[in-house]
């Protein structure tokens, strides 16, 4: 495997949630003990349906949320594997960069493309102030947008030059890691395949990592080199793509997989056998977190939680493949 | 948009040769298009010149020293009687003879700027309270929320009097007590658009780029709330303007002899039957003055906030 750019050991974020007036909060264990290894110059996709904790990964990796225990390492290519969590918020941000899912409100509506887009040179004082127009040029030519959108606003643009505008701006400092957070989710379809081939062609031009999140398996799928699909705050399954998508091996998996539309209606909405039910994640269920709604579920599962099992490339969480000391344990 | 492939440059170049107009020429578009605006501008713009040409006018003879009382020419009628009306006092004069159109000009002078720097004192104090509740929550808004609750529990008019009392009556403990009072509704609306603002996306994009907090609220936040503050602060000047006529009307604001319209009013009182003019000027005029400065504040929003549309 490839140099890791960044890492999370053990991972958890819990929210204390208030019940209501004088009944105290309970914890919300929204990350709940996640490993994720990111490896330089890779697309790591992070699928998963709402609520299970993707948007907060997300924002514990950009140092915006302190997670309430575990690590965020970086990578040697960063800060030499040093916690994020002991580093400067702008020296996180000077190689962490976010896409944002929705253009519309990512983008100040009183400011400048221009500005906009200029602001990470401004806060982080990189170069010469006089090289930051051609820099601003040279950025959004890159993501294909004309010179003369710089003395535009927001609001006189589509979403999908909205979203090359955040893109430009979370590259125009050329950082190692862009966090995308459901960067196409807002977009019309037409504008979604734009968009990620800019994403893609980006990625080969400057050599950068990318964590996708998605709730659209065929854009993690276009994209995507490893997969981690996360359920109630932990990962239940983590493969490489290819073997991913073919070879499904956790219910909850194989559940996501079957949901895909299908263009012809006659077809209807696909069974998964989910129900519709997303457990409460403020009272998980007792055992393995998925077995209410699992299809393959055993005695077992009810009872006690799956350790991780690691076979080759693939971590998997589930009784069915654990291995049998494991089970004996 | 076209496809970002190289071979669709050319058309981007033509594309880029179309430009659009400047940002201040569409400004001045909007604001040409604005009737309200323009009209409200026109006459606060007239006023505010009266107001501050006032000793300019006196010097060159065109208006006539307020205090000057002329007991001779006691209530004297304005130009529109035939009887008992005087070439010299265009507007008539007071019960003591002073010249009714100069008080009249004075009288602006004294609303503009009880309006205007109640307006600047509370715009400070609730714009503070208010975006720092929005933007911080949690036990800061708790704090200022119970701050705007006690203010709510105390009624202007009455601490406005009891003020006075305590202090005396002067033109700074009317400023005083109006801008420490009137910011309730700054720091209302100013917390809730804050909170509005700070969930939005680009507030996040900012943190993650390292931007400090001081630097979010003062270029990310306020910048988009600007136009909402403009517009309570007209509200608030023209509330101001009319409290301070109503204090002065009851005697617990300026003092006489300032020419100042409430006060005007209230020494016109007694006359209101036989001279009803004395009413009606310093009353249309304060009806002019706040009527201008609520449609120049509609007008500015509708004028500013169409580019964030």
């Amino acid at each position: 495997m490839s140099e890791t750019a960044l890492r999370t050991v053990d991972v958890s974020c819990v929210f204390e949630v208030s019940q209501g007036f004088m009944k105290g909060t309970k914890p919300l264990r929204a990350v709940n003990g996640v490993s994720l290894n990111i490896p330089k110059g890779r697309v790591v996709g992070l699928v998963g349906e709402s609520g299970c904790g993707k948007s907060t990964m997300a924002n514990i990796l950009l140092g915006l949320q302190k997670p309430t225990s575990g690590d965020v390492m970086s990578g040697d290519s960063l800060y030499y594997g040093q916690q994020t969590g002991y580093l400067d918020r702008k020296k996180i941000a000077r190689r962490i960069q976010p896409i944002f899912q929705d253009p519309y409100s990512s983008l100040n509506p009183t400011k400048t493309i221009h500005s906009i887009v200029c602001l990470p040179l401004r806060i982080h004082n990189i170069g010469d102030p006089s090289k930051w127009d051609k820099k601003v040029y040279d950025i959004l030519d890159l993501v294909g947008l004309p010179k003369r959108v710089a003395q535009s606003y927001p609001s006189q643009m589509s979403g999908g030059q909205r979203q090359r505008v955040a893109i430009a701006r979370a590259l125009i400092m050329k950082p190692e890691v862009v966090i995308c957070d459901e960067p196409t989710s807002a977009l019309d379809v037409s504008v979604q395949s734009q968009i990620l081939n800019l994403l893609q062609d980006l990625r080969q031009e400057l050599g950068l990592t990318y964590l996708l999140i998605s709730h659209n398996l065929a854009v993690v799928e276009h994209m995507a080199d490893r997969v981690a699909v996360m359920y109630l705050g932990r990962i239940v399954e983590e493969a490489d793509a290819n073997t991913l998508f073919d070879d499904p091996r956790h219910p909850y998996t194989k559940a996501l997989l079957g949901s895909v539309l299908t263009p012809d209606p006659s077809l209807g909405v696909p069974d998964t056998h989910l129900g519709t039910v997303f457990p409460n994640p403020i009272d998980p269920p007792s055992g393995c977190s998925f077995h209410p709604r699992c299809s393959e579920c055993m005695d077992i599962c009810s009872k006690k939680a799956p350790k991780p099992s690691v076979e080759g490339g693939r971590m998997i969480e589930c009784h069915r493949y654990q291995t049998n000391e494991a089970e004996v344990a | 948009m076209t496809d970002a492939s190289p071979s669709s440059q050319p058309s981007l170049r033509i594309a880029e040769e179309i430009l659009e107009p400047s940002p201040m020429a569409k400004l001045r578009r909007r604001i040409f298009k604005n009737y309200s605006f323009l009209i409200g501008a026109f006459i606060l713009v007239l006023i505010v010149s009266i107001a501050l040409l006032a000793p300019v006018l006196e010097a060159s003879g065109w208006i006539q020293d307020p205090y000057a009382q002329d007991l001779s020419k006691r209530l004297n009628n304005p130009f529109w009687h035939e009887k008992k009306f005087d070439a010299d006092h265009i507007l008539g004069t007071d019960k003591v003879g002073r010249d009714y159109l100069s008080r009249l000009v004075y009288g602006a002078q004294i609303s503009l700027l009880i309006g205007f720097s109640t307006m600047i004192i509370s715009g400070f104090i609730g714009t503070v309270l208010g975006v720092s509740a929005g933007y911080f929550g949690g036990r800061i808004d708790m704090v200022v929320n119970f701050i705007i609750n006690t203010r709510l529990a105390m009624p202007v008019f009455l601490v406005a009097m009891a003020a006075v009392v305590a202090f005396g009556a002067s033109l700074l403990v009317v400023i005083m007590v109006l801008g420490l009072f009137l910011w309730d509704r700054f720091a209302v609306v100013m917390r809730s658009i804050t909170m509005q603002a700070r969930d939005l996306d680009y507030v996040k994009a900012a943190r993650a780029l390292g931007c400090s907090t001081p630097y979010i609220i003062v270029r990310e936040i306020f910048p988009n709330v600007l136009s909402s503050l403009t517009v309570v602060a007209t509200v608030e000047m023209a509330n101001a303007i009319l409290l301070e006529a109503a204090l002065s009307f009851l005697g617990f604001g300026v003092q006489a002899p300032t020419p100042s319209w409430g006060l005007m009013l209230n020494e016109g009182r007694e006359y209101m039957f036989f001279s009803a003019w004395l009413l009606a000027l310093p009353g249309g005029c304060l009806f002019l003055l706040v009527l201008a400065i609520n449609l120049f504040g509609d007008g500015l929003r509708d004028v500013a906030l169409e580019r964030e549309r």
